[in-house]
């Protein structure tokens, strides 16, 4: 490890953290209340600053400010954990994602994700398991029985679309030929630098089996983050305010984060796994220089990334909940056995050559 | 035994499938996204203000328009020498169900008319908004049309208006200066008569 490692490596950091994680988490916040308002026909937030943009900071500031409660007969370390073991593994799976095309430096190829791993997809699925530890531990210790029965139908739910996501994104890696989200991009890439022969179709439009595998990827991560119709988990209905109705201060806003995060991260995997990544049909691809590919091809990302964002709150604002039992339903009768059949069809297609 | 039986409509294949459905929400919600969201933009350039791009009013900038019958806080009304048209008949404090009506009537100098208030005061604090002293009154001479909605007070003294705020809707407690220029008693002096008909009864005539 050199110097340009270290110089490479605090650099990826510092631009997916300043212009990826950040922003995305703090203000979705906001554009998830600016977006609701604006399908319900209101102003949303429009008081703190300019129009309304300096809310999240506002509320950042009252969640510092507000007490921190810590109910009688809770378990007083697992119920402070909780909140940071829910938002750790959404910002952890990140790092893999690559965000932009490698760049050369010093006649170096330097990929543009924190962590660029060949286990990269393995990595993320035991990230998205890890998830469901911050929800249900933040339910059980808070002893509270609503909380518990939250977090107990977050973990059945996450548990039981796990399986339909891990074989979708098993699609994707058949049709890819690799494990490493960096050579899953470039394998949707046309003409790509890197020496690779690729088709370079999108594998949203490798019709069936990644259209049906994006599909089913799209529904399961909506349920994975617990985002509408799927928010078993907050649903004021029944459970209260769920799992982190005892929650107070930055606590919640901790597991808010972890949600944003979460909604960010899955963006940021469609739109890498299914979406080519930063590239653009070639455009972006075919550029002579490779500093101005990396800083076009970054915008491409972003841009997919916020529309994806976007998506995951204009459904929320559209839908209704699905009622529990209709949940696992679907999960484990619809989702689960389609995305066997789309696998052993994709793992076909591949053998005779079509894709 | 009389049973009924409920059929439930049977979803078709593709109402099973959720996802054209899904797709048609999701259109519905959109529309209403980019039309607000164009007409928010348009009126930050000063266009298209005519319409609304929301249905809810920012409260304290923007007030919603009332009905012309809608019962608001009261006023006198005035005859053309800035005195009140109240003629002290009472009537309206005798058919406040609330009893929030207090009337002291004193003598007017122009025989036609007989009396005036020297007080009045409503108890908006226990005042029920029902209008009956507007509909009972003779004279037109109390309305409840100021459109004057935020009544809000620190102490229940406050709600009390007195005769300088009920003839001058503009005015706001505390009322510290009294211009009536007709006898009156009022707290601004300590419940002293002040003013005097001298070139008001006059021209009453």
């Amino acid at each position: 490890m050199t110097g340009i490692d270290v110089a490479m490596m605090f650099g990826k950091i510092g631009l997916i953290f300043l212009m990826v994680l950040l922003p995305f988490a703090v203000y979705s916040t906001l554009v998830e209340r600016k977006v609701s308002a604006w399908n319900q026909n209101r102003y949303g937030p429009n008081r703190v600053g300019p129009w309304g943009l300096l809310q999240p900071l506002a509320d950042g500031i009252k969640f510092f400010f507000k007490e921190e409660l810590v109910p009688d007969g809770a378990s007083p370390l697992l119920f402070k954990l909780a909140p940071a073991l829910s938002a750790a593994p959404a910002m952890l799976t990140i790092a893999i994602v690559p965000v932009t095309f490698p760049v050369l430096v010093e006649g170096r190829q330097f990929a543009m994700s924190i962590a660029d791993i060949d286990v990269a997809v393995p990595f993320f699925l035991a990230m998205g398991s890890f998830a469901v530890y911050g929800i249900l531990l933040g339910a059980w210790a808070s002893n509270s029985r609503y909380s518990l029965l939250a977090g107990l139908r977050s973990s059945a739910q996450m548990i039981s679309y796990e399986l339909a996501m891990f074989l979708s994104v098993v699609t994707v890696v058949l049709l890819a030929g690799s494990m490493n989200l960096t050579e899953i991009f470039l394998a949707q890439t046309p003409n790509a630098t890197l020496g690779q022969e690729t088709s370079g179709l999108w594998n949203v439009f490798r019709f069936p089996v990644g259209t049906i595998a994006f599909v089913v990827f799209l529904i399961a991560a909506f349920a994975e983050t617990n985002r509408h119709p799927f928010d078993m988990v907050e649903r004021e209905t029944e459970p209260v305010g769920g799992f982190h109705t005892e929650h107070s201060s930055m606590k919640f806003a901790l597991f808010f984060i972890g949600e944003y995060a979460a909604m960010l991260t899955m963006s940021a995997l469609i739109t890498t796994l299914f979406f080519g990544g930063p590239s653009l049909f070639g455009l972006v691809a075919s550029m002579e220089s490779p500093w101005l590919r990396a800083g076009v091809g970054f915008a491409v990302f972003i841009t997919k990334l916020a529309v994806f964002q976007f998506l995951f709150i204009w459904v929320r604002w559209t839908l209704p909940r699905f009622r529990w039992d209709q949940v696992l339903h679907l999960g484990w009768k619809v989702l689960l056995p389609v995305s066997i059949v789309n696998l052993l069809l994709a793992g076909a297609l591949v053998v005779w050559g079509v894709y | 035994m009389a049973t009924k039986v409920v059929r439930r409509p049977e979803l078709t294949f593709w109402e099973k499938l959720y996802l054209p459905q899904i797709y048609c929400g999701l259109k519905i919600t959109f529309r209403h996204f980019f039309k607000n969201l164009g007409l928010h933009i348009a009126h930050r350039l000063g266009r298209l203000k005519h319409l609304r791009a929301s249905i809810t009013y920012q409260y304290p900038e923007e007030l919603r328009p009332l009905m012309s019958r809608y019962r608001s806080r009261h006023r006198l009304t005035l005859r053309d020498d800035k005195t009140p048209r109240c003629v002290g008949c009472m009537l309206c404090e005798t058919v406040c169900p609330a009893k929030c009506i207090t009337i002291v009537p004193g003598e007017h100098p122009d025989p036609h008319v007989e009396k005036y208030p020297i007080r009045f005061d409503i108890d908006l604090g226990i005042c029920v908004y029902c209008g009956y002293c507007v509909e009972v009154c003779p004279e037109d001479a109390i309305r409840m049309d100021t459109g004057i909605l935020d009544l809000a007070a620190y102490s229940r003294e406050a709600m009390r208006l007195d005769i300088h705020e009920l003839m001058d809707p503009e005015l706001r407690k505390p009322v510290n200066d009294c211009s009536l220029t007709f006898p009156h008693t009022c707290k601004v002096h300590g419940g002293d008569m002040k003013g005097s008909w001298d070139g008001i009864a006059k021209t009453a005539d």
